[in-house]
């Protein structure tokens, strides 16, 4: 027993000494947030995502590799506002990591730094699956991105002093792109002001803030909730005094309610890249707002 | 703001300059001159990057003003929450109950001791397994955790542990009262089963499931597989062990277990494993049917070591369990117990048993193996099929007494179940239950199990 314990201590000490000159390694909870790390740490950074575009974000398990993964893991980018919940939890109890438990410089929580909209006046399941620090899906309006951008790059910093200069120096660079980036957008869908929509689940409220959508209805009865007739009959009913120009869906979503929804009401059905990988479009974060952009564009027409 | 600033700057400059001794060389001077220069300029540059920084808060700021209004109730209860609530444990409320349909009297699996008293709930309509939980962190290096399981008219601490935050290095270690780490379905509450009761496997190895009062300590490879190692050292008052044996200074039970898992592709992904667990009992109390059909009370005392290898596969089609996904799982277990068997004096009742204590041995294993699919939102089916083996079982001189059973115990279940949310769901489970010789019965179940309070966190 002794034997073995010592074994295991000289072993473990052994591999993770070697790992000390790697890169840093970033444990990224979402797709969005492993394309930002990519962007501010470049070649000083391993990036492991432990989610893709074509998972619902709100349903990912605690698989033994997430575990792993996050064992040798030197700073956790994630969404917080409980979007998580569900498992990271169980990654973080599992992975006899220190470092990265809430409240280390290694937990990193992009939605603590930016205003979080939809918080629920009162809390109660029975208006479904609601988050009770507001909506978490913060990623789907870039100027939410470029704040996080900034956060992030000075915990890197903080993290890894010796490349503090790297992350700030690729920041700015980031920071500059990003915001001609918005300015263009911005103006490319220009025409989408004030276009009225159904969505699939209250995920792009942000991105409708931001370009000055207006979502008139969700084909989730409540978030969370699996869309039923009844509710969306109602939809399409409402069509006749507040017409919705199309029903959006993100890239994880089941799309037969928004195609049922669509034939009814005779408006297109619009898929949108949940995040960084959600079409084959949507390469980094750069492309998945152009990607965003290009696709309301002509079913806002 | 930036005037005042450079006034600032000015003014350092002068008084400095006012400072010279009169006398001092040209040279001097220009090299003061030099300094003072890169003074302001660096002093400029920071003051330029404070003004910057004020604007990107301001427009934070007005952004913040200027995004949904309903955002600052939020904000002002969070951060102006100072009462000692806050600090208040993460409470859930698991509430579970069944109609069961089953035959009456006493059931047990023939051929096995029976495992405490949890093998079967009650029939009718039941509370079978209601349970509160509570955790919170205790300070920055511990968690506690609690779990209190509330049963037909009583109230168990089923779970009451406190684990270490930041070891690091990959170590864990737990504390108190847990679930082993054995297996795969042992760490799991009954809420969280995929069917309507437990299986034969882990009825007659643990009754519900194996429950130690003990420490644990467990250690992650650094690898980007999974691969996790764990030991446990624990009083062993439960079955196998028994309260007598776990009445000593030392531990009554052990156990060591090690897990390897990972991902194939992105739709599948797995974990296996090996454990193993010994047990000390003494005077491990038990029924049994004597040669004369009249029940027996035995006690065991020796030695009980059991092997358990895990393993579960899930599917769901790129990773998104939401609409469809495949779960498997089978275990499969050995146990080999040897000592020495009492048998009490019954022959009062016209038993057979003379008090006779003499060697004993048992041999036994058994498998289980389940398959649950979800065909679409919220509707899941399964099938499970349990086998045990009694195997050789030699009671010694008390064989005279109790007969001998190689009865192979089976059972095959179907569950359907329907979830309205992540919170709720409804089973209903038909059985063909042969685990009792000669008396096949047929079940069904209709289940309840609701979730109230905190998101708990599951396991894979």
């Amino acid at each position: 027993m002794k034997f073995l314990f010592r074994c295991l201590v000289a072993l473990s000490i052994g591999l993770s000494g070697s790992a000390a000159f790697a890169a840093l390694n970033v444990f990224a909870c979402m797709p969005e947030w492993s394309a930002l790390a990519a962007e501010i740490g470049g070649d000083k950074v391993s990036v492991y995502a432990a989610t893709t575009a074509m998972q619902d974000p709100h349903r990912i398990e605690a698989r033994p590799s997430l575990i792993a993964r996050a064992r040798s893991a030197d700073l956790v980018v994630c969404t917080g506002a409980e979007l998580e919940i569900g498992w990271l939890p169980v990654v973080l109890d599992n992975a006899g990591n220190g470092k990265i438990r809430p409240g280390q410089p290694g937990y990193f929580e992009a939605s603590s730094f930016v205003v979080l909209t939809g918080v629920p006046e009162r809390l109660d399941r029975a208006m479904g699956d609601v988050h009770p620090g507001g909506n978490p899906h913060v990623h789907t309006d870039p100027r939410n991105v470029g704040l996080i951008a900034a956060a992030l790059a000075q915990r890197m910093a903080q993290i890894d002093p010796a490349n503090a200069a790297h992350y700030r120096q690729r920041h700015e660079a980031f920071a500059q792109r990003w915001s001609n980036a918005i300015s263009k957008w911005e103006r490319d869908a220009a025409p989408l002001k004030g276009v009225m929509l159904v969505q699939h689940h209250t995920y792009y409220d942000y991105l409708w803030n931001w370009l000055g959508l207006q979502a008139v209805g969700a084909l989730e009865p409540k978030p969370g909730v699996e869309p039923t007739v009844s509710h969306m009959t109602q939809l399409v009913t409402q069509q006749q005094t507040r017409p919705a120009k199309m029903v959006v869906h993100g890239s994880y979503n089941d799309p037969r309610a928004s195609n049922w929804f669509a034939e009814r009401a005779k408006v297109p059905v619009v898929m949108l890249p949940a995040t960084v990988g959600g079409t084959p479009e949507a390469k980094d974060l750069f492309s998945f707002f152009d990607d965003i952009v290009r696709r309301l564009l002509p079913a806002a027409k | 703001m930036a005037f005042k600033h450079n006034a600032l700057a000015s003014a350092i400059a002068l008084a400095l300059g006012a400072a010279l001794p009169a006398g001092a060389a040209d040279g001097d001077i220009e090299a003061i001159r030099k300094e003072i220069k890169q003074i302001k300029d660096s002093y400029e540059s920071r003051i330029q990057s404070l003004e910057q920084r004020l604007k990107e808060a301001e427009a934070k700021t007005e952004r913040a003003a200027a995004q949904v209004p309903a955002a600052q109730p939020g904000q002002a209860a969070r951060g102006g929450s100072t009462s000692s609530s806050a600090f208040n444990p993460d409470i859930s409320v698991i509430l579970q109950g069944a109609f069961n349909k089953r035959e009456g009297g006493e059931r047990h699996i023939s051929g096995f001791f029976e495992a405490g008293e949890h093998a079967h709930s009650e029939r009718g309509f039941t509370l079978d397994h209601s349970e509160v939980v509570m955790s919170a962190n205790v300070d920055p290096y511990f968690r506690g955790f609690l779990n209190l399981a509330v049963a037909d008219e009583e109230l168990e601490v089923e779970e009451a542990w406190f684990q270490t935050l930041g070891l690091g290095r990959g170590f864990t270690v737990k504390g108190g009262r847990f679930l082993s780490g054995i297996g795969y379905q042992n760490e799991q509450h009954p809420h969280a089963w995929d069917f309507a009761d437990n299986n034969l496997m882990y009825s007659v190895l643990f009754g519900e499931h194996l429950i130690h009062d003990g420490l644990q300590a467990k250690w992650l490879a650094p690898t980007p597989i999974f691969l996790e190692f764990g030991a446990e050292a624990a009083r062993g008052q439960f079955f196998p062990g028994s309260d007598d044996g776990g009445d000593k200074n030392g531990a009554g039970a052990w156990a060591a277990f090690a897990h390897i898992g990972g991902d194939v592709g992105v739709s599948n992904s797995w974990r296996t494993g090996l454990s193993y667990l010994r047990a000390r009992p003494k005077a491990r109390h038990a029924h049994v049917d004597d040669i004369n059909d009249v029940e027996g009370h035995t006690d065991f005392t020796g030695t009980s070591k059991a092997w358990i290898a895990d393993f579960v596969w899930k599917w769901a089609p790129n990773g998104n369990a939401r609409a469809r996904n495949f779960k498997f799982q089978a275990e499969y277990f050995r146990r080999k117990e040897s000592g020495s068997l009492l048998c009490e004096d019954n022959s009062a009742e016209g038993g057979a048993c003379t008090g006779i204590e003499d060697a004993f041995s048992s041999k036994q294993s058994g498998w289980y193996a389940q398959g649950v699919f979800q065909f679409m939102p919220r509707w899941r089916v399964g099938l499970r099929f349990d086998q045990l083996n009694s195997g050789n079982v030699d009671f010694g001189a008390n064989s005279a007494f109790i007969e001998g059973s190689d009865y192979k115990p089976s059972k095959t279940s179907l569950m359907l179940d329907f979830s309205p949310s992540e919170f709720s769901r409804f089973r209903f489970q038909v059985a063909r239950d042969k685990s009792m010789e000669g008396d096949t019965d047929n079940q069904f179940s209709l289940q309840y199990i609701h979730s109230l309070g905190a998101h708990g966190a599951h396991r894979f």
